[in-house]
């Protein structure tokens, strides 16, 4: 079984995290903006996968495994909060809640 | 007997307790029962005071001095405080004074100021004056009697601002206030000095420890430090300027606190402080040198006055004069002496003014009054009583033996020639002036109608005062005269003795025809100037030398200028208050970045995470290079 190097694969979480971050600066649809931290939340997932490979210890697959845990909680929640904001703005774009400025 | 000894707080506590009555339930009582308790408490005290007396004279008490500790009143390390009075032959006399004047005056007070919608709070504050004036005589401390000292100074202030209706009386009491609030200061800090020096406040502990020490630079300091202090208290140059303004108070106010008892207490000061003053001789002189200026000072500006209070508010400042001049001389006991018989006559003075002010519906201009004589009979003879005594009329007047005593001693001490001379010279002003008065007010053509008579409450105290102006002269004989002593062998058990019975008989008769020639010489000239046309001396005050002793030598200008104006200009300059300005810029720089921060809460989540995310960037790039 070809090992995978180790630089590709962080290559590959570092990609994936900046599309996440890009997205979550560009977009303002709330949903959307759940998507690119799920996106986030996996390149996350897989750096610990990768450096746990390369060590050859189970320590980053358990980490994965809270995240992974961590991420079903963390959408339950937005969803929910989703919901809300949606039912008091009418509107899923975040902007419209910004009536909390200085 | 213990009993009545033990009885000695009650003499201040009466009027305490009147004021504190008065005080709080003032308003309920009908003014029948306020002149009551008001009255009642004082002449209370006036009996005990006599009663002591009595006692003093035929039981006396252990070390001459009846004692009562009442309760520790400071007590912290070693430095400790105690209420404690003690009634020696110096508290006596001023005891006396206090009580039994001050008895007269509230009789006095309960017709003057009967139209009064202010009566109550006038007769509290006419006890709670006579209260804290007993605590300064007899407290057995200097801290106590510091009590006391600020005591009389409040109820000054409280009652020359009486009629506080009028801007200008309230004026005159901050003045008052403000000026013996300097010589308070020195005082203060004299005290401070002794304390610190001796360890302790405790008068007799005190005196003794000082005498212990003999002369030291701490002594001198401590006794110009309380000098200063009696200056202000008593009116002498150059804190003189507040004693003639004070005259906005009520009539009975000037008799009692602004003549017979307040402003004598530098005089009681020095009296009681005599060992330091006896071993700081430099500031003894001093003392002696500021008597004879105020007292001719004084004497010059009483001339030119037309309000017949003011000329008896500087004739005061100038009497007092006299005791300074005395103090200064070391004649101890004619100081005392001074203050007893000029506490009586001025009073009576003041009271007898008192009635012809009421008389002619509060007018106090000598020049609008004038024939009073066979109008107001008990005013005047009672008034001309009381001015012979002020002039001191050779023989029959008690003003006579106590000026008498002491221009002679003044002129047997050390350096005393030339304080005697302007001690004679000011016995001519001094009948100058006073004659100057009495042919204004009671000679020539009468020039304003009589309201009012003069009652009982108010002919009573000026008949007894009258009385003692002439009666208490003899408590005291010159040598030439039977040498008869009692005042001053009474004084001089609590007062150092004087040193001029060595003197000649001749010498004492030639210095007391000196002073009688020019107190006839001041009576005479009087009479020519003001006696015959009165009307041709009223425009006398369109002259400068005139308008500048009316003024009061200019004092008030210099201060107005020096002082008064710079300090004014000062505060206009700095309303804005330079200082807090730094603070006030602090504050609104901290505003202005608060404010600017404030804007990048913006509420845009997507700006939050970039903010986030920069800032975690710059915390990765910290860790990994720095």
């Amino acid at each position: 079984m070809a090992v995978i190097p180790v630089e590709h694969g962080l290559m590959l979480a570092t990609v994936l995290f900046s599309i996440g971050l890009l997205g979550l600066l560009v977009r303002r649809n709330i949903l959307y903006m759940l998507m690119s931290v799920e996106i986030m939340l996996n390149a996350a997932g897989l750096a610990f996968i990768v450096a746990g490979a390369r060590w050859s210890q189970p320590d980053g697959q358990i980490m994965f495994m809270i995240i992974l845990t961590m991420a079903a909680a963390e959408v339950a929640v937005a969803l929910a909060l989703v919901l809300r904001f949606y039912r008091q703005f009418q509107t899923l774009d975040t902007d419209a809640a910004n009536t909390m400025r200085g | 007997m213990n009993f009545v000894n033990s009885l000695l707080w009650t003499i201040p506590a009466l009027p305490l307790a009147g004021f504190i009555t008065l005080a709080l339930f003032g308003d309920r009582i009908a003014r029948r029962s306020v002149s009551r308790i008001a009255v009642g408490t004082v002449s209370l005290s006036a009996l005990l005071a006599l009663v002591f007396a009595f006692r003093f004279v035929t039981a006396p008490p252990e070390g001459q001095a009846f004692q009562q500790a009442l309760w520790s009143w400071i007590h912290v390390g070693s430095f400790s405080v105690d209420a404690a009075l003690r009634l020696d032959s110096l508290s006596m006399v001023m005891v006396l004074v206090v009580t039994v004047i001050g008895a007269l005056i509230h009789l006095y007070s309960t017709e003057y100021m009967a139209d009064d919608e202010s009566y109550t709070r006038f007769f509290a504050y006419l006890n709670l004056f006579v209260a804290a004036m007993l605590t300064l005589v007899l407290a057995d401390n200097l801290l106590f009697l510091f009590l006391g000292w600020e005591g009389v100074g409040l109820c000054s202030f409280l009652l020359i601002g009486f009629w506080y209706e009028d801007p200008k009386n309230g004026r005159a009491a901050a003045k008052a206030f403000l000026v013996t609030r300097i010589g308070d200061v020195f005082m203060l800090i004299g005290m401070l000095l002794l304390f610190w020096h001796f360890g302790t406040l405790h008068i007799q502990t005190l005196l003794g420890a000082v005498n212990t020490e003999g002369h030291s630079w701490h002594l001198t300091l401590a006794a110009l430090l309380l000098l200063g202090g009696a200056i202000g208290k008593s009116g002498q140059v150059p804190l003189q300027v507040w004693l003639p303004d004070a005259m906005a108070g009520p009539t009975p106010v000037s008799a009692l606190i602004h003549a017979a008892t307040m402003v004598t207490a530098g005089v009681y000061l020095i009296a009681r402080m005599n060992p330091i003053f006896i071993h700081a001789p430099g500031i003894q002189h001093l003392v002696a040198v500021i008597g004879a200026v105020t007292l001719l000072i004084a004497g010059l500006c009483a001339l030119a006055q037309r309000d017949i209070k003011r000329v008896l508010a500087y004739s005061t400042v100038s009497q007092i004069g006299y005791m300074f001049l005395a103090l200064g001389a070391g004649a101890w006991s004619a100081a005392m002496f001074h203050f007893f018989t000029h506490a009586i006559f001025k009073a009576l003075l003041f009271m007898a003014a008192g009635a012809i002010i009421v008389a002619l519906h509060h007018e106090q201009d000598m020049f609008k009054m004038g024939g009073l004589r066979r109008r107001m009979p008990l005013v005047f003879w009672t008034y001309l009583i009381g001015s012979l005594s002020l002039a001191a009329l050779p023989l029959v007047t008690a003003g006579f033996y106590s000026k008498d005593k002491i221009l002679f001693e003044v002129f047997t001490s050390e350096h005393g020639k030339l304080l005697w001379a302007v001690g004679v010279a000011g016995a001519f002003i001094t009948a100058l002036y006073t004659f100057r008065m009495n042919f204004l007010v009671f000679f020539g053509t009468q020039k304003s109608e009589i309201h009012k008579g003069t009652g009982l409450a108010m002919a009573l105290p000026l008949m007894l005062l009258a009385a003692g102006a002439t009666v208490v002269g003899f408590f005291e004989l010159p040598a030439v005269f039977g040498h008869f002593t009692l005042f001053s062998s009474f004084i001089e058990h609590t007062l150092p003795g004087t040193h001029g019975d060595h003197a000649s008989h001749s010498l004492e008769l030639m210095l007391m025809a000196v002073s009688t020639a020019a107190v006839f010489a001041g009576i005479a000239v009087a009479y020519f100037i003001w006696g015959s046309a009165a009307k041709k001396s009223s425009d006398v005050t369109k002259r400068p030398l005139s308008r500048l002793l009316a003024s009061g030598m200019g004092f008030d200008w210099l201060y107005e200028r020096a002082i008064v104006s710079p300090y004014s200009a000062g505060a206009r300059a700095n309303a804005a208050d330079a200082v807090n300005a730094l603070y006030t810029a602090l504050v609104s720089g901290i505003e202005a970045i608060a404010f600017s921060l404030a804007r990048t809460q913006s509420g845009r989540l997507r700006w939050y995470m970039a903010a986030i995310a920069f800032g975690a960037v710059v915390g990765i790039l910290l860790v990994v290079y720095a």
